[in-house]
């Protein structure tokens, strides 16, 4: 049993009581909702004659369905502009605040809600999402939930819950230049399985995440539910204070002051307990990418795709399924992989400094010929600031598509599909068959900057070399 | 509204494999949708497609079949509820497997629907039972712990909290949590967050 650590002193605060399940009500700070999982649960709230309790601590933006390019209403698929009138509907209907298309605040609901300051430490923080653990990056517990749940929450502003363990994920060492925030997930990911971290939260620990900036830290938070883990934080310090200071929602003046004492005071104590500890050595991650059909199946971009020989024993019948829908030979290198489609967007990676990151290794090249490259920002507030430093010239320069925020192609609900066998390289989260849009379409995860390197080069290209010669 | 789930008796239905993720169960395309109603048929709809007639949950000998038996970290990925919304319309009333993902697993319990684990080498005797004698009788009994399959028997496990809330129907925590309103308000006035002043 863990002790002492940030997920306990969270628990400990936001436990209503003890349900006759004997699971833990746990209260939610902050609910944010969208278009995919919201309608069902508002149609259950309905159905039990009831309304959002605590209306005021839901947020709701719209990201999944909507079109990259036109973005008039009402929408050209029928079926998206039916979620789009429902969550409107619905917000009204609950009064609650609704971030939509064109308000400037629009965006990935991961995205949005950490650049305005709605993300805090010492929060609970629950969305129809399972990327939601992003917002750990702050120190705050932050999961996914289904819709029953959301309907849960909005009708109790509370959640049914069992404790989850804690394991502390320790990298200690500074990253060799061109290896990212995400190779570093990608490489525990790697390590650890795509299961691993089933029934914890990831404590991420060490000098590498102190290091890094917050937009960093939500990557790595991002992708823990791909080990399995339904949230992973980061203890708040001064990086995430100073990144929170004068946002919209973060306290001013002399709360600012009372918030910082209560943040420092959540952190997980020097003695902690945790239930786990993995430690990595951050100078041995090399640039990742995924070779296989799940967030797991990663290698070295310098190393060669694994044979079932090399692979655990219970892993090699999904390294067969594997190999077969990738296409991809065991025993050969994955670097000079063809791609087809380079995107740069997501709730991953698709925040101003991966965008800056991408651009730095587009500036002064071109998208290889025949290959399809497009450039996602991740909100409204992103894609304004890459315009006022004019990135978004460098990649129309470099022939990237700029197109308007939202998920787009990281699931592909919205007109952005990969066609038939297309194997895309993409700075998402997931390479499950059939994610991105086409039943046999193929995904390599990565870096924003080494999509950018493979747009330039039309394969699978170690970024370092690119980076070298400038 | 809310029954209780002891035990789910029927037909069963093998699923080999590990790592099945929801994009898998219920493809991104089929989320555009405000209901649930109708998923069932999308169940799994680009497995089914790509095996052409060959996947469990089109071979006729397995239409029907009430306990879906499926191997490690099933459900894993998206927090979709569809995936298990799907399953249920297609007319699974409990599973059991290996492991299952957590999101997934909680999901289900929203929906009363059962995920039971058993050892590695039980769900492969089951599966093989299913496979080579698909009208197998099968019941799993959440009193008891134990999963009966024709003549085989063996042991199945749930968190005590997620058993008893099918034992004792109250599984849909839903009522519950909104009972204690006042207590949700008390809690939430020690927040510093929610009025930093
Ligand atoms: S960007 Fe992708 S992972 Fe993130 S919320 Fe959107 S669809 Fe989900």
């Amino acid at each position: 049993m863990s002790k002492g650590t940030l997920f306990d002193k969270v628990w400990d605060l936001h436990t209503v009581g003890t349900l006759t399940s004997g699971q833990t009500q746990l209260f939610i700070g902050l609910h944010l909702i969208h278009e995919v999982t919201s309608p069902q649960a508002f149609a259950m709230l309905r159905e039990r004659g009831l309304k959002a309790l605590f209306p005021e601590r839901t947020i709701a933006t719209v990201d999944h369905i909507v079109p990259t390019t036109n973005q008039a209403r009402p929408f050209a698929d029928n079926l998206a502009e039916e979620m789009m009138q429902a969550l409107e509907q619905n917000c009204q209907e609950n009064d609650i605040k609704f971030y939509n298309i064109g308000s400037g605040n629009q965006g990935i609901v991961h995205v949005i809600a950490p650049e305005q300051g709605l993300t805090q430490p010492g929060m609970t923080i629950a969305c129809g999402d399972s990327h939601t653990s992003t917002h750990g990056a702050f120190g705050a517990i932050a999961f996914g939930i289904g819709t029953s749940q959301v309907r849960d929450v909005l009708a109790s502003q509370t959640l049914a819950l069992s404790k989850l363990k804690v394991r502390k994920i320790e990298v200690n060492g500074t990253l060799k230049p061109g290896v990212y925030a995400k190779d570093v997930i990608l490489h525990v990911i790697r390590t650890l399985g795509v299961k691993g971290g089933v029934g914890y939260a990831y404590e991420y620990a060490g000098t590498t995440f102190t290091q890094m900036n917050m937009e960093e830290r939500m990557t790595v938070c991002n992708m823990s539910i791909e080990g399995g883990a339904r949230c992973g934080y980061i203890n708040p310090d001064t990086v995430t204070y100073e990144y929170l200071k004068d946002k919209d929602f973060a306290p001013k003046g002399a709360d600012w002051d009372k918030a910082v004492a209560w943040w420092e005071s959540i952190r997980s104590d020097a003695d902690a307990e945790y239930d786990d500890v993995v430690v990595f050595d951050a100078a041995q991650i090399p640039p990742t990418v995924t070779w296989g059909i799940t967030p797991g199946q990663g290698i070295g971009v310098d190393q060669l795709v694994p044979t079932p020989e090399e692979i655990h024993e219970e892993d090699r019948f999904l390294a067969q399924e594997a190999y077969s829908y990738m296409d991809l030979i065991p025993g050969k290198p994955i670097q000079g992989t063809k791609v087809d489609v380079c995107f740069i967007g997501s709730c991953t990676n698709g925040r101003i400094s991966d965008l800056r990151e991408a651009a730095k290794v587009a500036r002064g090249h071109h998208v290889a010929e025949g290959i399809k490259a497009f450039v996602v920002p991740g909100s409204e507030r992103v894609k304004q600031e890459a315009e006022a430093e004019g990135l978004d010239k460098i990649f129309v320069e470099a022939g990237f598509e700029w197109r308007e925020p939202g998920c787009s192609m990281c699931l592909a609900m919205n007109p952005d599909k990969l066609q038939g066998r297309q194997i895309s390289a993409s700075s998402s989260n997931r390479n499950f068959k059939g994610r991105q849009g086409s039943a046999s379409g193929r995904t390599l995860l990565m870096s924003p900057a080494m999509v950018a390197a493979a747009a330039v080069k039309g394969k699978v290209f170690d970024v370092r070399e690119l980076l070298l010669s400038r | 509204m809310v029954s209780e789930v002891k035990t789910v008796s029927g037909h069963g239905i093998p699923l080999v494999g590990n790592d099945i993720d929801t994009d898998r169960i219920i493809p991104a395309r089929f989320l555009r949708c405000v209901t649930f109603d109708g998923l069932g048929e999308h169940a799994f709809a680009d497995d089914r497609k790509a095996k052409k007639g060959n996947h469990p949950f089109d071979q006729p000998q397995y239409q029907g079949a009430k306990i879906l038996v499926v191997n490690r970290n099933f459900g894993c990925g998206s927090s979709r509820e569809h995936a298990p919304q799907a399953i249920s319309k297609w007319g699974i009333q409990a599973l059991v497997g290996e492991s299952f993902a957590e999101i997934f697993f909680g999901n289900c319990v929203a929906i009363g629907i059962p995920c039971l684990t058993a050892e590695p080498a039980v769900v492969k005797q089951l599966q093989e039972i299913l496979t080579t004698n698909p009208q197998t009788e099968m019941t799993v009994n959440l009193e008891t712990m134990q999963l009966q399959c024709g003549d085989f028997s063996a042991p199945v496990a749930m968190g005590g909290g997620a058993r008893n809330m099918f034992i004792s129907g109250t599984w849909d925590a839903c009522g519950q949590l909104v009972s204690h309103a006042e207590q949700v308000r008390m809690t939430a006035a020690k927040l510093p967050y929610i009025n930093w002043s």
